[in-house]
């Protein structure tokens, strides 16, 4: 199996996951990159990424599987693909897949968060995504919770970026269960509306194992 | 991207249709570029990225240095709203640039519920909607495009309109503007001088005059403008721009793959077809050129499905070559290839087994009308022996859905041809039962009505629409008639299609109407979230006008039509003798069979048509 790490940044961001899929599927056959298709009475490529990404949400930390089936080198991938991307997508990486994408646990996320008409103190934000736990009401597709999402968090540091702006670094969990950079904001509205933002930009960092290894 | 434009992308559906970006994009650096033209389309970008016409213009236009072509499409209601609110102007995808800044706004005017959207596009670019209301050489707002046809009713808000096909009139009318541009000429002073380029119709360069009743009574130019304005075709289709290397969204739009035209004009003569007169001459790709197009424009897009594009792709010759030629390389592939407008009448067993190898779809045919009498009249060439067989045919490869398109409310349409076609519908259920090879699966046969229209440069165009009354009691009265519970029957709503027929047909006082829908908050009228009957109904009304004159009255035979100023090639002499033969019954052969002197053909200069 053959793994591509990608970034999805600038306009990219707004591509949805389902359409991010048929991008791929063509940007594939565009490079002139073999990879093999499901069998069946359709066949279609097989492609699995790691993740879904919200649309809205950038990423540096994108990962795909596929496999190749021609001669093309797996270290010429890269090159290949990026050289038909649309604009904001960036093949890094390309190599053999080792581990399976479920011992992907942590995700470091960064998030600047926009306040347009008042002044937060970013220590607040830390201190309240830092202290001994962090009731939210957390909604499932079904049901809705009120769960301490502490435990998510691995970390959480916010910092002054400039004016009306503050820069929120976090390693959540990406596991079962997982935070979510928008629950992780919605859980700060939750508790301290005072310190919730007008607008949030998230971005994917990096992706950790348990044991807070980099995930490749 | 600005953080407001972002952060208003997170709140509206679809984001990606209002970015740009997209694989194939064309971006120029401004310091090589000193004209800036907007390819405006009045509907969404799902639609607009659909069109061909769009994309091979995109590509023509910027394959000339110095001037660079973006594209803008009609935001939805979600997005207008956010723009307004944020007092944000429509931009281009591109470059993020507002397009109100542009030197060029080119609107692409394919159809007429579109006009409500080009007021709203240039007030959302913040520029007044009236050209006289622009008094500057820029932005120049022209359009182009099927409906242009009969410009009339667009021309208090359209400073120049190019007719027929743009590939090289685009590029005329652009470099005419770049030197008026570049010499200081003021926007009268261009306007009369692009009225002097072939197939630029200028209506500020036109008077119409009105006879108490209503009629036309004359149109006359001023200042030497030409007394008609003939459309302008490519001849040598092979040499013209071919869009190998079109913009591949990223998101999903309404045609979703690689469409290869294949040739352009129809030889049939259906009389109430708008398209087989307005693109006559027909001239045709070469099947060596069409294959290299096809192969290049599926190794730049990614695509894995190509389909065939024409107004009766049947009639293309040496259709089998080409279909052999493109499933050699799309089958190894898993390319699937898709043949629309397939004609009844020679949908052989051959093309669409090898067809079928790849993908079997659902099939569609159009006999239009359901009794052979109407079909005479319409002149649409297919018996009933054809459509039969050639649903046979497609029962016995194991096709088991099937839609039946007709309209109602044709010229002399009696009951007994409304209740034909449900007897039609029948008789292919029937070829069903008899020849079905998987019966098992059961049988869909769809039928679908809608509302005749009848179009400028047709030889209906005299004619009157059915009221809004008669055509939904034909509606029932068909719907009674349908007995089996596997035929479907679907029925367009008829409140689009009068207002249609008041646009199609309309003069320059149908432009009031125009503003003042969108006035009233009308836009993206060809969509039913958006379109309202009784807002147009108003209009009508305030304007002082009547749907019922442009709509259900049969013009006299000399009446002068605002749009007898457009020569398409076709003669109104041509099509009122059609017009006579539909009334007789009479059916015209395709072109191939006999050249019946249309008149189109005084559009080639070196070659003869179909060649």
């Amino acid at each position: 199996m053959n793994r591509i790490r990608f970034k999805k940044e600038g306009r990219a961001k707004f591509i949805s996951h389902l359409d991010l899929m048929r991008t791929m599927q063509r940007v594939f056959i565009r490079a002139g990159v073999g990879i093999k298709h499901t069998e069946g009475f359709n066949p279609h490529p097989y492609m699995n990424f790691a993740m879904p990404l919200s649309v809205g949400t950038e990423s540096l930390c994108e990962l795909m599987d596929f496999e190749l089936t021609g001669e093309c080198l797996p270290e010429s991938v890269p090159g290949r693909l990026n050289a038909v991307m649309p604009e904001g997508i960036t093949v890094t990486e390309c190599y053999d897949a080792k581990r399976k994408f479920k011992d992907i646990k942590w995700l470091d996320i960064e998030a600047i968060l926009f306040y347009y008409d008042k002044v937060v103190d970013p220590a607040e934000i830390s201190a309240l995504l830092s202290g001994n736990e962090l009731i939210m009401e957390k909604r499932t597709k079904r049901s809705s919770a009120r769960v301490d999402v502490r435990p998510l968090i691995g970390s959480a540091s916010a910092s002054p970026l400039d004016a009306g702006r503050i820069l929120l670094k976090a390693r959540l969990a990406c596991g079962d269960p997982a935070l979510s950079p928008a629950q992780l904001i919605s859980a700060i509205g939750q508790n301290a509306p005072e310190l919730a933002p007008d607008f949030t930009s998230a971005r994917r960092i990096e992706v950790f194992d348990m044991d807070m290894n980099l995930f490749r | 991207m600005t953080e407001e434009l972002e952060r208003i992308l997170t709140r509206v559906q679809k984001p990606a249709r209002y970015t740009g970006g997209e694989y194939n994009q064309i971006v120029k650096d401004l310091r090589d570029v000193d004209l800036r033209v907007a390819f405006c389309f009045p509907d969404t970008y799902e639609i607009g990225m659909s069109n061909l016409g769009l994309q091979i213009l995109y590509g023509a236009i910027n394959e000339e240095p110095g001037i660079w072509c973006e594209r803008c499409f009609a935001p939805w209601g979600d997005m207008e709203e956010e723009l307004r609110r944020a007092k944000l102007p429509l931009y281009a995808l591109e470059s993020g640039d507002p397009v109100g800044e542009f030197d060029a706004l080119a609107f692409s005017l394919g159809y007429e519920m579109a006009y409500t959207s080009v007021l709203n596009m240039l007030d959302l670019a913040g520029l007044p909607v009236k050209s006289a209301d622009r008094p500057g050489l820029t932005p120049l707002v022209f359009a182009g495009g099927t409906s242009c046809i009969n410009p009339e009713p667009m021309a208090d808000f359209i400073d120049l309109f190019v007719l027929g096909e743009g590939e090289e009139l685009d590029l005329e009318v652009l470099r005419l503007l770049r030197r008026a541009k570049s010499e200081g000429w003021d926007k009268a002073g261009f306007l009369r001088a692009a009225a002097d380029i072939p197939g630029v119709y200028v209506p500020s360069l036109y008077e119409p005059e009105y006879n108490p009743d209503g009629t036309m009574r004359a149109f006359r130019p001023k200042d030497g403008a030409p007394e008609r304005v003939r459309k302008r075709i490519i001849e040598d289709l092979d040499s013209a721009y071919y869009p190998t290397h079109a913009i591949v969204p990223s998101t999903e739009i309404v045609h979703d793959r690689v469409v290869l035209e294949v040739m352009r004009g129809c030889v049939r003569g259906c009389r109430f077809c708008q398209a087989g007169f307005a693109y006559r001459p027909v001239r045709r790709h070469s099947t060596e050129f069409l294959l290299k197009a096809a192969r290049e424009a599926l190794e730049s897009s990614g695509y894995e499905e190509i389909t065939l594009s024409s107004l009766s792709t049947s009639d293309f010759k040496g259709l089998p070559e080409l279909a052999d030629g493109l499933l050699e390389w799309c089958e190894p592939r898993k390319i699937s290839l898709s043949l629309p407008s397939l004609r009844a009448d020679n949908f052989s067993m051959g093309l669409m087994e090898r067809v079928q190898r790849v993908r079997k779809t659902g099939l569609t045919f159009a006999p239009e009308a359901g009794s052979q009498r109407l079909r005479d009249v319409i002149n649409k060439n297919v018996t009933e022996e054809d459509l039969l067989n050639s649903c046979r045919v497609a029962f016995e490869g194991g096709w088991n859905t099937l839609k039946l398109y007709f309209m109602l409310g044709l010229p002399t349409e009696t009951d007994e041809d409304v209740a034909a076609i449900a007897e039609l519908a029948e008789k292919v259920l029937r070829t069903w039962r008899e020849y079905s090879t998987n019966k098992a699966r059961g049988v869909r046969i769809t039928v679908s009505t809608s509302m005749f229209v009848p179009k400028p440069h047709t030889p209906f165009q005299w004619e009157e629409q059915v009221g809004i009354e008669e055509y939904l009691r034909r509606v029932r009265l068909l719907k009674d008639s349908i007995k089996s519970r596997s035929i479907t029957y679907n029925w367009h709503e008829p409140h689009v299609s009068l207002i249609e027929a008041v646009l199609s047909r309309g003069d320059r006082r149908t432009g009031g109407v125009i503003e003042r829908v969108w006035r009233d908050g009308g836009k993206l009228d060809s969509w039913s979230d958006y379109f309202s009957f009784e807002r147009w109904m108003a209009a009508i009304e305030a304007a002082g006008l009547d749907a019922g004159f442009y709509a259900n009255r049969v013009r006299g035979d000399d009446e002068i039509f605002p749009w007898d100023v457009i020569d398409i090639g076709v003669t109104k002499g041509y099509l009122a003798r059609e017009r006579r033969a539909a009334y007789q019954g009479v059916i015209t052969p395709d072109c191939r069979a006999k050249c019946m002197g249309c008149g189109a053909n005084s559009l080639l200069q070196r070659s003869g048509c179909d060649e």
